[in-house]
């Protein structure tokens, strides 16, 4: 009896469709990987925001009785620099800086190459001239070389660093929204917008960039690691962030000097900046899939 | 070929000009007088003057871009503040090294990434096919810095097998000299474009060995690898080679760091004493060689593609 009721109840209310977003995400939910890198990812973001709120040492505290402590030693989890600072310290809070650095540098590539691609694409002629043009000019440089280019202008330093790094991105950006704005603006619902009067901004920011959004998340999310890798390279040539802040690049850079003694003290920021960047890849790889399961091969 | 070669080189010109405007504005944008610089703190304002006049800084900008572009073109890249030399020179000297370094690089990235991927996908699904992109995710994630340096821990100092830094041993050259010294700045340096070619070549290679032909060719009793490196990889060759082009950019940026992590003396260390010391023309000097040499990499293998595909002109 209760199962004829369960199958008049199917029957009488269909169920309801997932919409796109849900399907994404059960797609993504099935990637075993990609939940991996999101985990790792989570753990990564949580220890960097609760930073300030956990029982580590000042990250900055100078103690040259306890230098280059290995790891295990009593009181330091994973040891200390060659200045004594207790190493998960410098990590955690490390983390805070080189993580923000990704998304930041995103973020900025993602807004001005979003709104560039978008005008070069509606627009075309003399926009998309020009504007194009420009990014295949910035993208003539190996991505690496643009960044310390634009470093060398600008002095080191954290901020110009960012700078940099998202200078770097735009064009990649702009290249994406520019092709799926040129397929859009084409299609009927467009067109049906432009007929009853829509303006511009209206076709372009409420109808045009929400299509454009499933290419560029994907593209966000395997950018994101890239561009904590650029800025922390930067950091380890000298040119990035500056000793004594706790930044991966920078601890890799200092470690260096001691991998004879304490090799620990420059394996570790580079372990943490692996998992990042790995975790960064399985989400991209998993989100890409879930997005578009047609590239899966 | 002869006008597809014409077309490509003249599509060249508009691209270096641009990379030329950019070189020039970018060392512009920088904050600090040259002259100052150059003469250092103790100069007087008529001396800073003076020198101003002479490098022509007093100069409207598009004469300044047109008197550096003249002077480039000349073989005139200025004078290194810091070295004290003339900038082309040292850029060439010191590029023979990077250029070394590169090459070796992209040999053990090409050859290592196919047939990391070949592998791949000839056993897909396989335990192979998941054990070896494992290590092509792990390649593509590694920072090439700490790859460089985790060489140097386990290959330099604990089995004691090869050097950690330099070029040479003291007071010798010559090729077997360097060989020692090249193989582990060259490994970490291709792991990252290595792990991006295997992607590629097991990508494509599904690709091909999905097609009717490569059926046929097994249904005619075709032995496997002749069926993989004669008909499949000849044709899944184009997307990787695009692959290829790309990554020598890469290769030639990533060697900074890499020369940075081995003390190689190459154009990568010089470009950052350049920018620590702000001697401009020093920096702006790479920046403009390692640009052009990568726009001309990039027009070689346009060529190449041209060449194994002949299709490609007629697009």
């Amino acid at each position: 009896m209760a199962d004829m009721n369960i199958q008049v109840t199917q029957h009488t209310v269909p169920k309801k469709k997932a919409g796109p977003w849900a399907q994404t995400w059960r797609r993504f939910s099935r990637d075993k990987a990609a939940l991996v890198g999101a985990v790792l990812l989570g753990i990564v973001i949580l220890l960097a925001v609760l930073a300030p709120f956990l029982p580590l040492d000042d990250p900055n505290a100078v103690n040259l009785a306890k230098r280059l402590q290995p790891p295990g030693t009593d009181g330091h989890l994973l040891g200390t620099d060659e200045l004594g600072r207790d190493m998960l310290s410098r990590l955690i809070w490390g983390g805070r800086i080189s993580v923000s650095i990704g998304f930041f540098a995103v973020g900025i590539a993602v807004v001005f190459g979003t709104i560039l691609g978008l005008i070069a694409g509606y627009f075309q002629k003399f926009f998309d001239t020009v504007i194009m043009r420009f990014m295949d000019i910035l993208m003539a440089f190996p991505y690496v070389l643009l960044a310390i280019s634009i470093i060398a202008a600008l002095g080191p330093g954290l901020i110009n660093t960012m700078i940099a790094v998202s200078v770097v991105g735009i064009p990649y950006y702009a290249r994406i929204v520019r092709g799926s704005t040129l397929t859009f603006r084409e299609m009927e619902f467009v067109m049906a917008e432009r007929a009853i009067g829509a303006s511009h901004f209206h076709i372009i920011f409420w109808h045009i960039l929400p299509n454009c959004l499933p290419p560029l998340i994907v593209a966000v999310s395997l950018d994101v690691g890239w561009m904590i890798l650029a800025a922390s390279g930067m950091s380890f040539l000298g040119l990035g962030a500056q000793p004594p802040l706790a930044e991966w690049g920078v601890m890799l850079s200092e470690g260096r000097k001691f991998i004879r003694m304490a090799p620990h003290v420059s394996l570790l920021p580079g372990l943490a900046l692996f998992c990042v960047v790995l975790a960064m890849n399985l989400i991209g790889d998993g989100l890409r899939d879930a997005l578009d399961p047609k590239t899966k091969v | 070929m002869v006008s597809y070669v014409g077309k490509r080189l003249l599509a060249l010109i508009p691209v270096l000009i641009g990379v030329t405007i950019l070189v020039f504005s970018i060392m512009h944008l920088s904050p600090g007088d040259p002259a100052q610089i150059i003469l250092g703190p103790k100069a007087t304002a008529e001396s800073v003057k003076q020198l101003r006049h002479e490098l022509g800084l007093d100069l409207p900008v598009y004469q300044q871009y047109f008197r550096w572009i003249t002077n480039v073109l000349a073989g005139d890249w200025g004078r290194s503040i810091q070295m004290k030399m003339e900038v082309l020179p040292l850029v060439l000297d010191r590029f023979g090294a990077t250029f070394i370094l590169t090459l070796a690089s992209a040999l053990i990235s090409i050859v290592g990434g196919v047939l990391f991927g070949i592998i791949a996908a000839a056993k897909k699904y396989s335990f192979w096919d998941r054990f070896l992109m494992f290590l092509v995710l792990v390649g593509f994630c590694m920072p090439v810095f700490w790859f460089g340096i985790l060489l140097q821990i386990q290959f330099g100092l604990k089995l004691d097998w090869l050097p950690i830094s330099g070029m040479h041993s003291p007071g010798k050259t010559g090729f077997v000299d360097m060989l020692p010294y090249l193989i582990l700045p060259a490994v970490s340096l291709s792991a990252g474009t290595g792990a991006v070619i295997a992607r590629m070549t097991r990508s494509s290679m599904l690709e091909v060995l999905g097609q009717d032909y490569i059926r046929t060719a097994r249904a005619k009793g075709m032995k496997e690898q002749k069926v993989i490196y004669k008909h499949a990889l000849k044709n899944a060759f184009i997307p990787i080679l695009t692959v290829i082009g790309m990554q020598v950019g890469f290769l030639l940026a990533g060697a900074v760091l890499v020369e940075m992590v081995f003390s190689w003396p190459g154009i990568g260390t010089l470009m950052v004493k350049g920018i620590q010391a702000r001697d401009f023309p020093l920096v702006q000097g790479i920046i403009l060689f390692v640009a052009t040499s990568y726009v001309v990499i990039n027009l070689l293998v346009d060529l190449i593609y041209a060449y194994l595909d002949p299709r490609i002109k007629y697009k």
